[in-house]
């Protein structure tokens, strides 16, 4: 009996030893390339690909120990950065913006997902393979373009309402698309397909309801001045809607959404707050597991499409950035700022392709994915930076202009 | 309040006189802005972690910050009472100018003066100079219609009313 136990702590601290070392090096790689992100002013986003594809299958240093708790991770990691971005909004904010925003979220779909679903079709992805695609183009990175506008001071600038406005209608539409795309990757014929839409479509409905009329008293049941408390009961929360929606096949990502946006008022600021680091933390880690899933040797084949839909799909964003813009009364200058500050994709991309690459198995379209959100997230905010010397040029300001004395 | 053809998410308040318009940024904040007569954009961005921005637009493009000043919760405090504090002195000389005989000062309370930390009812300044205090204005904040127990500091400021000549007994005793 003692042996036994004996034996068994052995195998696992043998077991340990170099998971430990193998996920020490990766973190610390990770924090290395945020560091040199940090220093030249990017998103880690695309420096966490690049060390996943360096760690992944044909790279340069493949991970053997740790991947079962990289998958784990990076699972919660997904859950983590859709909780967070729940949490920034309220039922209320969502549903006033879905009611003010006319065109605005049909223009931007049919813009930027049209692009990428005729890539689909073009590469021989199927039309299944098109609609994740679709997704993948469609979307911009909240995380990146929130962080961009923060990082050149136009967070008060007239046009970022509109642009937050989209990037809210995107969010609340993946709500819908994931679903969908769980359906539809996973096959399953249509009857049951659109059962499950319709049950997406109701726990979605649901919530909101509940939110907008109970959100503040169930926000009031979580424990707001203890830290402890707050964050497993939160993760709790979100690990258990997340598992139940997934075992409705509504898609656990969209669960995890949906609880972040349940809770609302002073709770969810200090929550956000709260999950920061352990997001931060998870969401590396997914970023990683999507590099380490794709196949380096894969990326010259896709190159070529991925360059071309990029260039495409910016253009397209930049258009219906500026037709957001336009509804909200903004000049030209800032309808252009509006629309390049959209370009970049990002996480959502990335979770698209991850629930697509586990569904379809198609290799190249998990490149395809990585070297496009690889592309826009790094030229994308440099698109936005562009902005005012773009409409510099373009619109020059009058000349002969009295100056005036401030005030 | 929302204007038809614009989200919803934006709106005009009157805000006292001046036309402000409020618009909601989700994950961000609340943002105010008003155009001044002389036709610039001024407006302040609150976030919801308490920052406050304030910034003024661009007069060659309406939609963009020319420049903007982050303030901390304690610094917006203060900024807020200095317009605040000033408008308050403003309404109540406006309010009193048509009396005569009555005026309405501001008397800067010295650091050293013997009356620094007690309270308003030590200096008797009713009984002996016939003026009334009606507020003080501390670190920005305006404090009115102090009573007895209200205590003073250095540095203070007393909005007080009277006759001119009680004014200036009032201000030689806070001096003492």
């Amino acid at each position: 009996m003692i042996l036994a136990v004996e034996v068994g702590a052995e195998t696992v601290g043998s077991h340990i030893a170099p998971l430990l070392i193998e996920l020490g090096a990766v973190v610390l790689g990770l924090a290395i390339l945020g560091r040199a992100a940090h220093r030249v002013g990017l998103s880690p986003v695309p420096l966490y690909l690049l060390g996943g594809l360096a760690f992944g299958h044909g790279g340069v240093l493949p991970l053997t120990a740790s991947g079962d708790f990289v998958e784990v991770g990076a699972e919660i990691g997904v859950l983590l950065l859709l909780l967070t971005l729940g949490l920034e909004y309220s039922a209320s904010e969502l549903v006033g913006n879905l009611r003010g925003s006319g065109w605005t979220a049909p223009v931007d779909l049919v813009a930027n997902a049209t692009p990428g679903f005729l890539a689909g079709l073009l590469l021989g992805f199927g039309w299944r393979g098109g609609l994740a695609l679709a997704g993948v183009t469609w979307v911009s990175s909240s995380g990146i373009v929130a962080k961009t506008l923060s990082d050149l001071g136009r967070l008060a600038n007239r046009e970022t309402g509109s642009i937050l406005s989209v990037l809210v209608l995107e969010d609340l539409a993946m709500a819908l698309y994931l679903p969908v795309l769980t359906v539809v990757v996973m096959g399953g014929g249509l009857a049951r397909g659109s059962l499950q839409v319709a049950t997406a479509v109701g726990v979605l409905l649901l919530v909101l309801v509940v939110s907008l009329r109970y959100g503040e008293r169930l926000s009031r049941l979580l424990p707001a001045d203890n830290p402890e408390l707050l964050t497993l009961t939160l993760m709790g929360a979100m690990l258990l809607v997340a598992g139940l929606t997934q075992q409705l096949q509504v898609s656990a990502a969209v669960g995890a959404f949906l609880v972040g946006i349940a809770v609302s008022g002073p709770v969810a600021i200090g929550a956000h707050q709260l999950l920061m680091p352990l997001r931060d933390l998870f969401a590396a880690v997914f970023f990683v597991f999507f590099g380490l899933s794709t196949d380096p040797s894969e990326i010259p084949a896709v190159l070529l499409p991925a360059v071309a839909l990029g260039v495409l799909t910016a253009a397209t964003k930049v258009g219906s950035g500026w037709y957001a813009a336009r509804r909200a009364g903004v000049g030209k200058r800032g309808r252009l700022r509006a629309g390049l500050t959209l370009t970049p994709r990002g996480e959502f991309s990335i979770v698209i392709a991850g629930l697509a690459a586990t569904g379809l198995g198609e290799a190249r379209l998990t490149s395809l994915a990585a070297t496009y959100v690889l592309l826009l997230a790094v030229a994308g905010p440099l698109l936005a930076r562009c902005a005012d010397p773009l409409a510099n040029w373009m619109y020059p300001p009058l000349p002969g202009r009295e100056p005036r004395l401030a005030g | 309040m929302a204007q038809p053809g614009r989200p919803d998410s934006h709106s005009r308040g009157d805000l006292g006189r001046v036309d402000v318009e409020e618009t909601k940024l989700p994950g961000i904040g609340l943002r105010h802005e008003f155009l001044t007569v002389r036709e610039r954009r001024i407006g302040v961005l609150t976030h919801r972690m308490g920052r406050r921005d304030v910034f003024l637009y661009s007069e060659d493009d309406p939609d963009a910050v020319e420049s903007m000043v982050i303030l901390t919760d304690d610094e917006a405090d203060t900024l807020s009472g200095l317009l605040g504090g000033a408008r308050f002195a403003e309404h109540l000389d406006r309010a009193l100018g048509e009396v005569p005989g009555v005026a309405i000062e501001r008397l800067p309370l010295p650091v050293d003066s013997r009356y620094a930390g007690h309270v308003l009812g030590d200096t008797h300044a009713r009984t002996e100079t016939g003026v009334s205090i009606v507020a003080l204005l501390r670190a920005g904040d305006v404090l009115p219609a102090p009573g007895p127990a209200t205590c003073l500091l250095g540095g203070d400021t007393l909005v007080v009313v009277g006759t001119p000549e009680g004014i200036a007994a009032l201000s030689a005793l806070l001096a003492r």
